[in-house]
């Protein structure tokens, strides 16, 4: 009778044990969504390869197909991570974590692995599986590089002929002489030029380069954070974080939405030499003209021709992050040699709605933006609305394509890495 | 003993009446401090006082914000460029000095910032302020 009474305790608790599973999985908002929760174009699907990673910036993947990302947050003392996949079901069960430095910039070009801090840039020789031979003792390339806090992540690309480029982002706004202060005038000529806001360009295999070692590639350009090699055109191509606060500093010119449409976020094509303006132009995307900036004399309807023109220009304040030349076989004709964008979304739109939290399509035609531009993945905030920056659920900030032709994104907010791929 | 009574009721009444002119008075002052905060303030530091991860400080559930007044009014004052760790986090735009604002006026958007957000802490007076203000260097 004992006995029976026991049974019946533990069929009742296993019961109730599966009902409740059952039950919660039935109200949990976290269950699986389709498609990681994105919006794709018609054929495409997309996964969660890894959660909870940390704040992944830049992503790299290996001819071999391994995965490495750049964290701007240590995680047990480790800032440059591999996604482990034993079990081979593409979705990643660990980490491997190396490299004692936060940063965004990752590279992966002639069996090295590159990785950027905000001062340096180093490499790690990979083995013929695509793994890191040495992950304690990298080779340092470059070292020395300005980081004053504002802009200071060096975002990485490299051409086909041994050259590393990398991005020094200004740091300060507009260059006035008061960063970021009401009718503070601007710096002419702005000594932040000299050392930041721009890319230079160094060895690839050089050890211990600096200023001096470098060439300054390019400048006027205030922050870039993606940036890529075209191998179709062999050129550059990098989109910059245009300016912020146009009514905050100079509310006699600028009213709060006009303010949250300028200036665009503008992609440019760098030939050595180049200039694109910052700080004492913007780009105004409605004119399709450069504006003098306020801090320089500009009212927002003086413009000049001086400078590089944008090859494409996008909404105001979305915050590029990625730029990518889809170079795969994977996707749909019309992808191929054609630019992914990474925008973080922005924060300098209040009072208007914050945007951008997506990664947009980019058709290229010999070497050219063809067309308008198109938003490729949506959905990464998780609202119909975002009213402040810190409400976004994912942010966009990293793009890899893999050797099947898939396409990878990484969010800095919750540490998520997407695969996005295309099915006939 | 009726007038130890009427005392004692005058007294509480005046009590209340304090008290709740006080209240009236944070009230009025939290008023025109989201004025003041939403001209000044809202644009990077968000409408729901969330800030911008890594780039400007939240205000909402801050140390900075909740803790000592002096600290909180020379920021205010004196803009922020250092780079510093707020509540273990970095942030790294540069915050411009606002100075200009009146006593009454960072008064005001203080008290607001100190009572928004889930904050809850003492107004901070104008008063307050003008001490900070001479102090600065």
């Amino acid at each position: 009778m004992r006995k029976y009474y026991l049974l019946l305790l533990f069929m009742s608790i296993y019961s109730c044990t599966v009902f409740g599973n059952n039950h919660s999985k039935k109200n949990d908002p976290n269950l699986p969504q389709a498609n990681a929760g994105l919006q794709l174009p018609a054929g495409f699907t997309a996964i969660k390869v890894a959660e909870g990673v940390g704040r992944a910036r830049h992503i790299a993947i290996s001819p071999q197909g391994t995965i490495f990302y750049k964290s701007s947050r240590l995680v047990n003392g480790k800032g440059i991570f591999q996604l482990i996949d034993k079990n081979g079901d593409g979705i990643a069960d660990s980490v491997f974590g190396f490299g004692n430095y936060i940063g965004t910039g990752i590279a992966i070009k002639n069996g090295y692995l590159y990785a950027s801090s905000d001062e340096e840039v180093f490499r790690y020789k990979l083995d013929a599986k695509g793994n890191v031979i040495n992950p304690s003792q990298p080779e340092k390339i470059i070292t020395g590089l300005i980081n004053r806090h504002q802009h200071e992540s060096k975002s990485i690309t490299l051409d086909d002929a041994g050259n590393l480029y990398v991005n020094i982002g200004a740091y300060s706004n507009s260059c006035q002489v008061n960063d970021r202060t009401l009718h503070s005038p601007g710096r002419k000529p702005c000594p932040v030029l000299d050392s930041a806001g721009g890319i230079w360009q160094f060895k690839a295999d050089k050890l211990n380069q600096t200023y001096g070692n470098g060439i300054h590639y390019a400048m006027g350009l205030r922050n870039v954070v993606g940036l890529d090699w075209n191998n179709q055109t062999n050129t550059l191509f990098v989109m910059q974080h245009g300016r912020d606060q146009l009514h905050d500093n100079w509310p006699e010119y600028f009213d709060e939405k006009s303010s949250a449409e300028l200036p665009a976020e503008c992609m440019y094509e760098l030939h050595k030499g180049d200039n694109c303006g910052w700080p004492y132009i913007y780009y105004d995307p409605m004119q399709h003209k450069k504006m003098i900036a306020p801090e320089f004399g500009g009212d927002g309807k003086k413009s000049t021709t001086d400078y590089n023109n944008p090859v494409i220009a996008f909404p105001a304040h979305l915050a590029p992050n990625a730029l990518m030349f889809y170079t795969g076989n994977q996707f749909p004709e019309k992808y191929k040699n054609g630019a992914f964008i990474a925008f973080h979304g922005s924060w300098n739109r209040a009072p208007l709605p914050q945007q951008g939290y997506y990664v947009v399509f980019v058709p290229f035609k010999n070497g050219k933006p063809t067309g308008k531009w198109e938003i490729f993945a949506n959905g990464f905030s998780g609202k119909e609305v975002i009213e402040s920056t810190r409400q976004a659920d994912h942010r966009p900030c990293g793009l890899a394509q893999a050797p099947d032709g898939s396409l990878y994104v990484t969010d800095d907010v919750k540490g998520t890495i997407y695969k996005i791929s295309y099915k006939k | 003993m009726i007038k130890k009574v009427v005392t004692g009721v005058y007294i509480l009444a005046m009590a209340i009446m304090v008290s709740s002119f006080h209240q009236n008075q944070i009230s009025a002052s939290i008023a025109r401090g989201k004025q003041v905060y939403n001209k000044v303030c809202l644009s990077c530091h968000m409408i729901d006082g969330g800030g911008v991860p890594n780039i400007n400080p939240p205000l909402a559930q801050s140390s900075y914000v909740l803790g000592d007044k002096k600290r909180i009014i020379a920021i205010v004052l004196n803009g922020m460029t250092d780079r510093i760790a707020i509540d273990d986090e970095y942030y790294s735009n540069n915050m411009a000095p606002h100075s200009d604002l009146t006593d009454e006026e960072i008064a005001n958007v203080l008290t607001y910032v100190r009572n928004s957000f889930g904050n809850k802490a003492s107004a901070v007076t104008a008063a307050e302020v003008k001490v900070v203000r001479s102090m600065k260097k």
